[in-house]
């Protein structure tokens, strides 16, 4: 009861914090102001949810009376909402600190400094909500705290492009939400998540909510086809609130996808499923795709954004099968894995948002051809965007690995299915996953190869120096963070044990029994990972390798031209550029997910004109499904522009039909 | 304490076999083609007087290109080391299942292609971006030979893989015969050998691997060298121990069994080197954007097991 009344102060002081801003933002000083309160408040709040969360608390509710009279405003702190909060303020605590340093190069503090702690309070509020009336509330003030964010520079054409399909998704999710609700409240009209717990509905309805669930929740979580909105949205916004965006915001979605299917909507059916885990699948194929060929930094962020989320709803689609099927110990498994990876993708992902930030103060730029050669000249960013790059493709000994090897073991507990449907979509399920890891890995490698490494690209680039302490700090201390937590995955899964629990009715194994601080997700001699063995082992190879080579062979270093087969080129431009790096992946995966095509117009001799290669690509869920809606929607509002020119007398007509044949319906009907 | 010494063993011997097996196919492929070839110990000595030599680096170098082939090789020689080769059941070997070791290979590769890249040449680049791609087929193949083997023996667990296949009731099966061919197929494409990529080639365009390292000189391409040496090794290791564990001693079996294993495992060695000899004379490279069609077809067996497998399951 304390912690949610806590948690609700925090909240009111942000939201205070949100008054203040306004007032002091022309300040010189305002975002040390800002932030630094943001930062102050989101620890506190990250103290009291974590301590609720891993004191395994019981459930506190609260009704205040705001809101709608007759139903008043539920509170309601459990495992779940605990865990997504702390994880938020985790993640408002890690950008605040670095937007401390971020915000003093800040054009327009006055559209930035105001609407951050806003956006933090709603983010925070969301999963305390218990019912369908301050969900829905907190929910739209969350995105339209983070609009206002990604218009901050709105005299830029791609950004109020972005604010606009942002708005339109943003609102024809919550639509979705809200008819979700309105299902599963029933004739009765018991808008308190109680109620909806207390009469669960029937299969037919459940599966109609989880339907619009997934249109809701995953519309803001990014799931395919509705993410086109979050690689344009999360770039356009300061890089603290894209981090936040792509870090927390999804993760809010995710808890709100959560709430209907393990908790609303009652038990489980396993073919639910069969709509989550291809989604999943489908949106983490087209994410990372996307990354590769992306040449922006940021959006390149927010498409491997997109994957991320579609590998938790893979694992999320498994927990809701394996619960459906009472093999409620799989089921622990695979919520663990994507409760575990959700944490660890708000980890890296606001690491590597953070690096790109610096990158873009250091020199300004967000195309990857334009940078290059940072890594000397931006040591702890390009280290700790490093770390961050390896964390997200997935690699031992950092976090990433972790939950995705929790995933295959989980796909891997696939054949106890009794429904031949999900043994074989697990089967898929496990290869879409390895295919995932492997195009996010080489997605990393592109990015940070070009961005950090090779030569400046750019007289920018050429230029560039390290940025701020507390940009470096925040990014050090979450790259550290990624460390830690691939390296001890035992607590966090051990910690991870009351949500599973509280979700699914069963947990892992207590890993901390295992010692050595090894993890076994079923038994050891089935499987065990030990991430502080490996590091070690790696440390001391490297180390070793070093020591002795150095000490009994040769440390003698000399510079000189690149050799590049005897033919060195002193340009630049003779480098891979971030196109070239994609085309083998663009010709083994681009024609069939973006239609890619090559033309090459090469001048007959003789001609001096310059020879050209063209790459034609478009996005197919663009253009094949919102392109035609865009277009019957312009064609219909054209064809109805006319009923804005009638006269009065012609209004007073038309109104006057509507009457008679509402009236007419009536009277059918009773 | 004999646990230890067994486990520091194994990690010395990866260490020290894998320039030998790279030595024999090397003479095997020369014999092949009537040449009488450089001595077996060649890798050894080129090791050597590499690392005694002095490091030139280009100036467009970051500091990274320095640091990179120990990333490279310490990773690919702690994976080495965790694949059973004479004995299963070492202290550590349950440190990391069969998916961590893919995964450390992959941290390696993640490493090499970033070496690839840094000091801005082109053939650098050219050698990442194909290894790259390669590589997203790879995984996703060597995924399916995992699940193969999981479903097999209810384990990722190499030991415990090592230990079912011994015992008599698991037989012939067509899954492992398809898990075999897929595993030989991505330890041919993940080690650069000859239908995909040329160990031994210095025409530009054909490069893969060698292009990567063409900037690397001295202790660098040493400690580059060796891990691609050690990466040959484990894959072999990996095939033997799975599809041909006979002789490897199990569990907390005694030292004579241990050292009748390491005959065994030398044998093997011996055999993989001469067969991988033989198949890379006899078969000609292929073009780069064939490579996902092999590897596709490695996927699709892999696959394809699995598939059999639930079903000759669900039938019984």
């Amino acid at each position: 009861m304390i912690a949610l009344v806590g948690l609700l102060l925090v909240d009111l002081g942000l939201l205070t914090l949100a008054g203040i801003a306004a007032v002091v933002a022309r300040r010189r000083d305002a975002h040390t102001i800002v932030y630094g309160a943001a930062l102050a408040l989101s620890a506190l709040g990250l103290a009291i949810s974590s301590a609720h969360f891993l004191g395994r608390e019981a459930p506190a509710s609260l009704v205040l009376p705001i809101g709608l009279p007759w139903l008043g405003a539920h509170f309601r702190l459990d495992a779940l909402s605990a865990f997504f909060i702390a994880l938020g303020h985790l993640g408002a605590a890690a950008a605040s600190l670095y937007a401390i340093g971020y915000g003093r190069h800040e054009t327009h503090p006055a559209r930035v400094a105001p609407f951050y702690p806003a956006f933090l309070a709603g983010l925070a509020l969301v999963p305390l909500a218990d019912d369908a009336y301050t969900f829905l509330v907190t929910w739209e003030f969350m995105s339209l705290a983070s609009w206002a964010l990604v218009m901050a520079h709105h005299r830029r054409a791609e950004n109020a492009q972005a604010g606009f399909v942002y708005l339109v998704m943003a609102a024809f999710g919550a639509l979705a939400l809200l008819l979700a609700f309105g299902l599963l409240a029933g004739a009765s009209g018991g808008y308190a998540f109680d109620a909806m717990r207390a009469h669960p509905p029937k299969a037919v309805v459940a599966g109609f909510a989880l339907a619009l669930a997934l249109i809701g929740a995953g519309s803001k979580a990014g799931l395919a086809p509705l993410h086109v909105w979050l690689p344009l949205a999360h770039p356009a916004a300061p890089s603290h609130v894209s981090a936040l965006m792509s870090g927390v915001m999804t993760k809010v979605a995710i808890y709100g996808f959560m709430r209907f299917a393990f908790d609303l909507l009652g038990p489980p059916d396993w073919r639910w499923s069969l709509a989550v885990m291809p989604l999943g699948a489908a949106t983490a194929l087209i994410g990372v795709l996307s990354a590769n060929m992306e040449i922006d930094l940021k959006r390149l962020l927010a498409y491997s954004t997109v994957e991320n989320i579609g590998l938790i709803f893979i694992a999320l689609g498994l927990a809701l099968a394996f619960e459906a099927d009472d093999l409620s110990r799989a089921a622990a498994l695979a919520l663990t894995a994507a409760m575990l990876h959700a944490f660890n993708h708000m980890l890296f992902k606001s690491l590597l948002f953070f690096a790109a930030g610096a990158v873009l103060t250091a020199t300004g730029a967000r195309d990857l051809n334009r940078l290059g050669g940072l890594f000397d000249r931006m040591r702890w960013t390009s280290l700790s965007a490093l770390i961050g790059c390896a964390a997200i493709a997935g690699l031992p000994p950092l976090n990433g690995f972790v939950s995705e090897w929790l995933m295959l073991q989980a796909v891997l507990l696939g054949p106890a299915f009794p429904q031949w449907t999900l043994k074989l979509m697990t089967l898929g399920m496990g290869a879409a996953v390895a295919l995932v890891a492997a195009l996010a890995a080489a997605a990393f490698a592109r990015a940070f190869g070009i961005a950090f490494l090779g030569r400046p690209r750019s007289p920018e680039a050429a230029r560039a120096g390290e940025v701020d302490a507390p940009m470096r700090y925040a990014m050090a201390g979450l790259a550290g963070a990624c460390l830690l937590a691939g390296i001890f995955p035992g607590v966090l899964i051990d910690a991870l044990k009351p949500l599973a629990q509280a979700t699914v009715g069963a947990a892992m194994p207590l890993q901390s029994k295992i010692g050595w601080t090894s993890i076994a997700p079923i038994a050891e001699l089935r499987s065990s990972y030990n991430g502080l063995l490996v590091f070690v082992f790696f440390v001391t190879a490297g180390v070793m390798a070093s020591f002795v080579i150095h000490r009994f062979a040769s440390a003698a270093l000399r510079r000189a031209p690149a050799w590049d087969c005897g033919f060195p080129n002193s340009d630049p431009a003779t480098q891979y550029t971030a196109q070239s790096f994609a085309q083998p992946i663009r010709r083994v995966y681009g024609g069939f997910a973006f239609a890619a095509r090559e033309t090459v117009d090469m001048p007959r001799p003789g001609d001096p004109r310059a020879a050209r290669l063209t790459i034609h690509m478009h996005d197919r869920v663009w253009r094949g499904l919102y392109a035609p809606i865009g277009a019957a929607v312009e064609g219909i509002a054209t064809r109805l522009n006319p009923l804005q020119f009638l006269t009065i007398r012609q209004y007073l007509s038309v109104v006057f039909g509507a009457l008679i044949a509402l009236l007419v319906l009536l009277a059918a009907r009773s | 304490m004999i646990d230890l010494v067994f486990q520091l063993l194994q990690m010395t011997l990866v260490i020290a076999l894998a320039p030998g097996l790279t030595g024999l196919t090397r003479k095997v492929k020369a014999r092949w083609t009537r040449r009488r070839g450089p001595p077996l110990l060649q890798p050894y000595f080129d090791l050597a007087r590499l690392v005694r030599k002095e490091a030139i680096v280009a100036h467009s170098a970051t500091s990274y290109f320095r640091f990179a082939p120990y990333l490279i090789f310490a990773s690919t020689w702690v994976a080495a080391a965790l694949v059973p080769t004479f004995a299963t059941g070492l202290l550590f070997s349950w440190s990391a299942d069969l998916i961590a070791i893919v995964a450390l290979l992959g941290f390696a590769r993640f490493a090499l292609t970033l070496a690839g890249m840094d000091v801005g040449t082109s053939f650098g680049g050219l050698g990442s971006s194909r290894e790259a791609m390669f590589a997203t087929l790879a995984e996703p193949a060597m995924m399916a030979i995992v699940f193969c083997l999981a479903l097999l023996a209810g384990s990722t667990q190499l030991s415990t893989i090592a230990e079912v296949m011994t015992a008599h009731h698991v037989g012939l099966r067509v899954t492992l015969a398809m898990a075999l061919v897929a595993l030989v197929m991505v330890a041919l494409a993940e080690n650069g050998r000859v239908p995909i990529d040329n160990p031994a080639t210095h025409l530009e365009l054909t490069m893969v691997h060698e292009a990567m390292i063409l900037e690397y000189s001295g202790r660098h391409l040493a400690l580059i060298e060796l891990a691609a040496m050690l990466k040959l090794l484990l894959y072999v290791s990996l095939i033997a121990c799975v599809f041909v564990p006979w002789g490897v001693a199990i569990g907390d079996a005694s030292v004579s069994a241990r050292l009748i294993g390491a005959g065994a495992y030398a044998g093997k060695l011996a055999v993989a080197a001469v067969a991988l000899g033989t198949f890379e004379t006899s078969i000609a490279k292929m073009r780069v954007f064939r490579v996902p069609d092999f590897l596709g077809a490695a996927l699709m067996l892999g696959l394809l097991g699995a598939l059999l497998l639930f079903v000759s399951r669900s039938l019984r």
